[in-house]
């Protein structure tokens, strides 16, 4: 089953949609205690990072998903998600993420439009089953005013270009995450999605 | 690199998908749910749906259509038409879309914007403003005047004054939409995108006027906007989004490719 995780942050239904419709058994958990039977984990979001954090706390969310990491289990971080596996934020103040990976998530300069919105496109790195069939070059959709760069060249699976080269998509043994919407990025976000939850 | 968005509006009224020509709504355009496929298989990067006809039936009837399309379409679903509170907007975003495009509430009530963006987060509040051009002399420069209500009635705001209030209260994106040029398939309003374009920080998207490739790639290049709407002349398949997007890469636009 992949749970994807309810902290009260943003348009989960969407998430879970594409799931089912890939034909696989997907259900948003709102409750940590009920994730214990989950073998795969989405972690979606699209709010700020120090309420999306204080909410995965007081909800015991940061444990149970160390424990999910432990374990070897899939993780997948979307959007906020991803830049909440990371080290630290500054977006309205300093904060510390779940430091799942090192890195750290700062502002968009101001060279460029903020939010970013829009289609843009990969540029391969670091090797991935995530990224079976993806091709160099695919668009996916973003929204997203702060980005995360990775600190570990090997952690970043792809990087994508507006106004300065950032980490798109992050990941390392079961962990990953991605900064734009696969469930928005129709067919190749479906095909990110399929190489998920086909990961054992 | 970022590519430039082309984006078919879906008019709905009771159920059915209508073409608005200078903001009334005549002839019928078909099956919205249909329609919406159709547009997601050639490779449209967003989808609107306005409703037209503003009222909680009509909201309903849209929200049932957003449901239906977002089980097999997966690109942004975006809402708008009728929106009056805050609680309007949570009911949207809850019901499915993406993103909320908020006109004339945010005239009668400014607080709508920044309440929505701080709950919801400014990426999925759009400021959408009917805009009227208005007459000013050769030597001065051009002025619009912000029109609410399906554009009947006019307020007496400066445009360009306005789209910075809906900025600065949280507004993530704006639609530009000239009551001027819509449905008449002229062109869009040029000038009003690029002084927008040149205003603000976040992507702005150009709406009415839309005719043919060459007004997309106008607004696109001249007029300075991040996305194009357009609705008649891909409801009516006067142009194809393929033929669309390859007039504007060929012109080296960037465009996401329609998926083969």
């Amino acid at each position: 089953m992949i749970a994807v995780i309810d902290y009260g942050m943003g348009n989960l239904r969407s998430v879970e949609k594409a799931f089912q419709y890939l034909g696989y058994e997907a259900q948003i958990i709102t409750d940590a205690s009920e994730l214990t039977d989950a073998h795969h984990l989405v972690l979606p979001g699209d709010a700020a990072f120090g309420d999306a954090m204080r909410n995965l706390r007081e909800g015991g969310w940061d444990q149970r998903i160390d424990d999910h990491v432990e374990r070897g289990r899939p993780f997948l971080g979307i959007c906020v998600g991803l830049q909440l596996m990371f080290a630290s934020s500054e977006e309205m103040g300093q904060h510390a993420g779940l430091g799942l990976l090192p890195g750290r998530c700062v502002r968009f300069p101001n060279s460029e439009k903020v939010p970013q919105i829009g289609w843009n496109q990969i540029t391969r790195h670091t090797a991935s089953p995530l990224l079976e069939g993806v091709e160099d070059g695919s668009f996916f959709y973003f929204v997203h005013s702060y980005y995360v760069q990775a600190e570990n060249d090997d952690d970043q699976l792809a990087t994508t270009d507006y106004g300065i080269e950032y980490t798109s998509i992050a990941g390392r043994d079961n962990v990953f995450g991605v900064q734009f919407h696969p469930e928005k990025s129709q067919k190749i976000g479906l095909k990110l999605l399929t190489n998920f939850a086909t990961l054992n | 690199m970022l590519a430039k968005r082309i984006i078919p509006c879906l008019d709905v009224k009771n159920g059915r998908n209508v073409r608005g020509v200078r903001f009334s709504a005549d002839q019928d355009a078909g099956d919205p749910v249909e329609l919406a496929t159709r547009y997601d298989q050639e490779g449209a990067d967003e989808l609107v749906f306005y409703d037209i006809t503003a009222s909680s039936d009509g909201r309903a009837i849209v929200m049932d259509l957003v449901q239906e399309v977002s089980e097999r379409v997966f690109i942004p679903l975006t809402v708008g038409g009728g929106i009056r509170t805050f609680a309007d907007v949570r009911e949207i975003l809850k019901g499915g879309a993406d993103k909320v495009s908020i006109n004339s509430a945010a005239v009668h009530t400014p607080d709508i914007i920044t309440q929505s963006a701080e709950s919801f987060g400014s990426q999925c509040i759009v400021g959408a403003v009917d805009v009227l051009r208005l007459e000013t002399a050769a030597d001065e420069p051009p002025r619009w005047e912000i029109h609410i209500n399906g554009g009947r009635k006019a307020t007496g705001l400066d445009a360009l004054e306005w789209v910075d209030e809906l900025v600065d209260r949280g507004a993530g994106e704006l639609v530009l939409n000239s009551i001027d040029a819509d449905g008449t398939r002229d062109g869009y309003d040029l000038e009003l995108n690029r002084a927008v374009a040149r205003r603000v920080d976040v992507p702005i998207v150009a709406s009415g006027g839309a005719g043919t490739t060459q007004h997309i790639f106008e607004v696109l290049t001249e007029g300075e906007a991040n996305a194009a709407l357009a609705a008649s002349i891909f409801h009516f398949q006067v142009y194809s989004i393929p033929q669309v997007k390859d007039f504007l890469a060929d012109r080296g636009v960037v465009v996401r490719p329609y998926a083969a």
